[in-house]
C-alpha cells in the first residue's frame, strides 16, 4: 500500500513540531503525577525525598481497598454480561434480517450518544421509581448499591461491545462459515468452531472496552450508588474535590498502571486480529 | 449482498430434492426467528433499563416539586421547561456551548496536522506513534483531569516555572481557561483516532494527480485531502463536542464557582437543590441538542460512529 505524499521543507518541519507539542501535552501531566506520587512530603508541590510512603498508606487505607474491591466486582459482572449480550446483538444485526431490526439498531446506538449526565439521571429516576413500586407491591425495601451500579453499567456496556464486535463481523469473510455449513456442520458447531474463533479478537476488544468504561465511570455510578457501595473512581472523585493530596497521586498512579496493562492486552488482541485475517 | 452471508437467503436445504418456494419461505422464516432470538436479550435489557428510564425522565420533567423538595407525580405542568429560559440557565447554557465549541476547534487544530503526520509515516514508526496515542485514550479520565489540578495548583510545577521565568505566579486553576485545557486534554484522543482512520484511508494517487495537474500544495490540500478526510473531521468533532457539552467531572475538578456548566448544573438539581422535575427537563433539553448534532452527522453521509 502506498503511504501518503510526505510533505517536505517548512510544512514537514511544522508537522514534526506540532507532533512533539501534542505528545508533550499528552504525557507531561501524566509523568508529573507519577513523579509526585513518590514524593515523601505531605505537601504535593514541595519535593523532599523519594519514598514509597503513600503506596504503603494506600494499601493500608480501608476505604481505598473497599472501593477497589467494589469496582472490581461491578466491572467483572458488567463486563461478562455485556460481552455475551452485546455479541449476540452484534450477530443478530450483522448476520440476520428480521422485523424491528432498525429499531433495535437505533436503541443500541443511543447509550453511546447520550451524555453521561443524562444517563445518570435516567438510571437514578428509574431505580427510585422501581423501588417505590416494589415497596408498594411486595413490601420489600430495596436500596441503591452494587446491584443498581452493575445494572447501569451493563446498560451502557452492551452498546459498546456490540459496536466493536459488529465492526469485526462486517470486515470478516463469510466463506469459512458457508464452507462449514456445506460440510454438514450444525449451526452450533459452525458457531463454536468457525465464527467464534474468527470474531474472538473483536469480542475480546469489546470486553476490554467494557472493562475500562466500567472501571472509569464516575458520573453514572455516583448517581446510583448507595451506602457502602462506593467504587474507586467515585471515592477518588470525592477526595479530589477537596484538593490535591499525595495519597490521591499514589492511587492515580495505580489506576494509570492498570490502564497501561489494558492497552497492552488490547494490542495483543489486535495483533491476533491481523494474523487471523 | 456481495460477500455478505445472510442466513436463509442463500443456503437452503441440502439433502432433499428440488427447492420449492415453500421450502425457501420456511428457511427464511426460520432464519428470521433465529435472528430475533439472538437480539432478544439485548433488546429486552435496553428496553427495560434504558428506554423505560428515558420515558420516566420525560414524565418527571412535567411533574411538580413540593415545598420540601419531594417530586409529586401529579399536577402536570410545563413550569420546568419555562424555567429553561431563566437568565441564569441561559448564561450557563451559553458558557457550556461556547466552551464546547472552543474545545472542539482547538482539538481539531491540534489533531489534524498530528493525525496527518502519523498517517504519512512508515508502517513501523506509525504503529509506535499510534500506541502512544492509545495509552492516554485508555487511561482513566478522572486521573488525567486530576493531573492538571496538580500541574496548575498554586505551588504546582507550572506556577513554579513561570515564577522562575520572572512572570509571576500563574492563577489559571478554577477559571474557564483551566476547564478548557481540561476538556481539550480529556477529549483530544477522541479527535485523533477517527481523523487518523480517515486520513490513513485516503487514496494518495488522487493527491498526486492533483499535483501533476499543477495544483499548488495548498490547493491540493483544500480540494482533495481535506474533502476526503471530512468523515473523520465530522466524527471527531461530534465525539469531542457531545461529551464537552455535558461535561461534569472536568468543571468540577478544574473549575470554580463561576464556571458552572450544564452538566454540573443538572447534577446540582438532583444531588443538592432537589428539584428533580427541573433537572429532568434540563437533561432532556441537553439530550435533544446532542441528538440533533448526531443526526446532522449521520445525514452528512457517515454510516457508523
Amino acid at each position: 500500500m502506498r503511504t501518503g505524499t510526505r510533505p517536505r521543507g517548512l510544512v514537514e518541519r511544522l508537522l514534526v513540531a506540532n507532533s512533539w507539542i501534542v505528545y508533550l501535552f499528552f504525557y507531561a501531566p501524566i509523568f508529573v503525577l507519577i513523579f509526585f506520587s513518590f514524593n515523601d512530603n505531605r505537601n504535593v508541590g514541595v519535593w523532599t525525598k523519594p519514598s514509597l510512603r503513600w503506596y504503603g498508606e494506600m494499601f493500608q487505607n480501608d476505604d481505598v481497598m473497599r472501593s477497589l474491591r467494589n469496582s472490581l466486582i461491578v466491572a467483572a459482572i458488567s463486563t461478562v454480561v455485556a460481552t455475551i449480550v452485546g455479541t449476540a446483538a452484534a450477530l443478530s444485526l450483522e448476520r440476520y434480517r428480521y422485523r424491528g431490526q432498525r429499531t433495535f439498531d437505533a436503541l443500541l446506538y443511543l447509550p453511546i450518544i447520550i451524555p453521561d449526565v443524562t444517563m445518570a439521571v435516567m438510571m437514578l429516576l428509574f431505580f427510585v421509581q422501581a423501588f417505590d413500586i416494589a415497596a408498594g407491591a411486595f413490601g420489600t425495601r430495596l436500596q441503591l448499591g452494587l446491584g443498581s451500579i452493575s445494572l447501569s453499567h451493563i446498560a451502557f456496556n452492551i452498546s459498546f461491545v456490540a459496536v466493536v464486535v459488529r465492526a469485526r463481523l462486517a470486515q470478516m469473510n463469510t466463506d469459512l462459515e458457508e464452507a462449514a455449513a456445506d460440510l454438514y456442520a450444525t449451526r452450533w458447531m459452525t458457531f463454536r468452531k468457525v465464527t467464534l474463533p474468527l470474531i474472538m479478537p473483536g469480542v475480546a476488544g469489546g470486553a476490554l472496552l467494557a472493562l475500562t468504561l466500567s472501571l472509569d465511570d464516575v458520573v453514572v455510578t455516583s448517581f446510583v450508588t448507595g451506602p457502602g457501595a462506593t467504587t474507586l473512581p467515585v471515592y477518588v472523585f470525592g477526595l479530589v474535590k477537596l484538593g490535591v493530596s499525595p495519597l490521591i497521586n499514589a492511587v492515580s498512579t495505580l489506576m494509570l498502571v492498570a490502564s497501561m496493562v489494558l492497552v497492552a492486552a488490547s494490542l495483543y488482541f489486535q495483533r491476533r486480529t491481523k494474523t487471523a485475517s | 449482498m456481495a460477500g455478505r452471508f445472510v442466513e436463509g437467503s442463500r443456503r437452503v436445504s441440502i439433502d432433499t430434492g428440488p427447492v420449492t418456494p415453500a421450502l425457501e419461505h420456511a428457511a427464511e422464516k426460520a432464519a428470521r426467528r433465529r435472528g430475533l432470538r439472538l437480539a432478544l436479550p439485548g433488546f429486552s435489557y435496553l428496553t427495560f433499563f434504558f428506554a423505560l428510564p428515558l420515558v420516566i425522565v420525560f414524565v418527571y420533567s412535567f411533574a411538580t416539586r413540593s415545598a420540601t423538595g419531594r417530586t409529586l407525580l401529579e399536577g402536570w405542568n410545563l413550569e420546568s421547561y419555562r424555567r429553561l429560559a431563566n437568565p441564569l440557565v441561559l448564561e450557563i447554557a451559553w458558557r457550556s456551548l461556547w466552551l464546547a465549541v472552543l474545545a472542539t476547534v482547538i482539538c481539531l487544530v491540534l489533531a489534524y496536522p498530528f493525525s496527518y503526520f502519523i498517517a504519512t509515516r512508515g508502517p513501523v514508526l506509525r504503529n509506535v506513534l499510534l500506541v502512544l496515542v492509545m495509552i492516554p485514550f485508555w487511561s482513566n479520565f478522572l486521573v488525567r483531569t486530576y493531573a492538571w489540578r496538580v500541574l496548575l495548583g498554586s505551588d504546582g510545577p507550572v506556577s513554579r516555572l513561570t515564577e522562575f521565568l520572572g512572570l509571576g505566579e500563574t492563577r489559571i486553576l478554577f477559571t474557564p481557561t483551566a476547564v478548557l485545557i481540561g476538556l481539550v486534554y480529556g477529549f483530544l484522543p477522541f479527535m485523533v483516532l477517527p481523523l487518523y482512520a480517515s486520513i490513513e484511508r485516503i487514496d494518495w494517487s488522487l493527491v498526486e494527480a492533483s499535483r501533476d495537474l499543477y495544483a499548488s500544495g495548498w490547493q491540493s490540500f483544500r480540494r482533495v485531502t481535506w474533502p476526503l478526510s471530512r468523515p473523520g473531521v465530522i466524527a471527531g468533532s461530534i465525539l469531542v463536542f457531545i461529551p464537552s457539552l455535558g461535561a461534569y467531572v472536568t468543571p468540577e475538578i478544574l473549575g470554580g464557582a463561576k464556571t458552572t456548566l450544564l452538566g454540573s448544573y443538572i447534577v446540582t438539581q438532583f444531588l443538592a437543590a432537589r428539584n428533580w422535575p427541573f433537572g429532568s427537563a434540563m437533561s432532556f433539553a441537553v439530550m435533544a441538542v446532542m441528538l440533533a448534532a448526531t443526526l446532522i452527522y449521520f445525514r452528512s453521509g457517515a454510516k457508523t460512529l
